[in-house]
């Protein structure tokens, strides 16, 4: 019984040390979701496309799709637009857009310019929705399910190891639809 | 006289760290003012982590302050306005985490190891004072002074000797 616990301060230091080693490698700029398994918001925020077209959260409603935050003033959404561009229009998945305080002429012209992978896309020029989302830095992307609840959230550049990940978690929440 | 031109210069070194912020608000009562002062210190601005959204100058902190601005002079209370913070941006906004499952470790883990460090050192004391009382008893003999025998009773009339040897060349030194 003795022997037990001289090992005892041992013991925890080995526990904090896995738990601090683990630490090393998280990135602290990541921070979870609130919102995961609830319901997308509700807004009414006019659409790029047509400004005196009206969206709400019902337009997000219907299938399994990707939803992503950005705008022409975040140079990391530049660096993810030719990745979306390839899941949008050569993969054919449907993905909302958010432009998130920005100038909307300038998001037509940028859309113009470097091709439009976004089957919707909401202009949030306040933020008030990217608020009520949490969003803290663009780019942000999210999977939303055919009911319009948000299933994931990845913050920074979708990149193509990015974009499988994702995938695989919209093939899963598809199957699970299924049952 | 010369005091008195002193005092505009003086008054001039007089500046307040809450009027750092970026943009004014206006307030209905001083006692909301308060408040804003209050909340936007205990708010984090999620995007510079480690920064009140008062101090930050990110987009995503004037933001937070329209916000709080807003809810504070619609009325809402204290516990709203973090609930609404908290129910987009976590936990993580708060400077002080609400009591909750999640945070339990957090809030009473000191107390728990404070505890456990003080019962070790309880149950050590008390081990040494058992023991040195159960050598006390196992030689009846030596009953005057509890100290001293605790260490004489383990040695042997020979060491004993030799012990006192050594004792004397200290004092004759």
């Amino acid at each position: 019984m003795r022997k037990f616990w001289m090992f005892t301060p041992f013991v925890a230091f080995m526990v904090m040390g896995v738990f601090l080693f683990k630490g090393l490698f998280m990135d602290p700029s990541k921070l979870p979701s609130a919102l995961i398994d609830r319901p997308f918001p509700s807004f009414s925020l006019p659409s790029l496309y047509q400004p005196d077209q009206i969206m709400t959260e019902l337009d997000f409603k219907g299938e399994i799709a990707l939803l992503n935050v950005w705008a022409t003033w975040c140079p990391t959404c530049k660096d993810e637009h030719e990745q979306l561009n390839k899941i949008g229009l050569e993969e054919g998945i449907p993905i909302y857009g958010l432009n998130y305080k920005d100038d909307p002429q300038l998001a037509r012209a940028w859309l113009e310019r470097y091709k439009d992978p976004y089957s919707k896309v909401v202009v949030d020029r306040d933020g008030r929705l990217g608020l009520d989302l949490g969003v803290y830095g663009a780019p942000e992307t999210y999977i939303i399910d055919q009911h319009g609840i948000i299933r994931y959230r990845h913050v920074g550049e979708v990149t193509e190891k990015v974009w499988q990940q994702l995938k695989g978690l919209m093939e899963i929440i598809a199957t699970e639809e299924d049952v | 006289m010369r005091s008195i031109s002193i005092l505009p210069l003086l008054l001039l070194l007089l500046s307040f760290s809450i009027q750092a912020s970026f943009e004014t608000y206006e307030f209905s009562t001083t006692h909301n003012e308060m408040r804003y002062f209050k909340l936007s210190k205990e708010l984090r601005c999620p995007t510079c982590q480690n920064q009140n959204i008062s101090d930050s100058d990110a987009p995503l902190a004037a933001d937070l302050r329209r916000e709080l601005h807003r809810m504070i002079e619609e009325g809402y209370q204290d516990d709203a306005i973090l609930d609404f913070m908290v129910s987009r941006f976590g936990d993580f906004v708060h400077y002080k985490p609400r009591i909750a499952p999640e945070t339990y470790f957090l809030w009473y883990g000191p107390f728990a190891l404070l505890f456990g460090g003080l019962s070790v050192v309880f149950f050590v004391a008390r081990n040494r004072r058992l023991r040195a009382a159960a050598q006390v008893s196992e030689s009846p003999a030596a009953t005057n002074d509890v100290e001293d025998t605790s260490v004489t009773s383990a040695l042997t009339p020979e060491e004993r000797a030799r012990l006192d040897r050594l004792l004397q060349q200290d004092k004759n030194l």
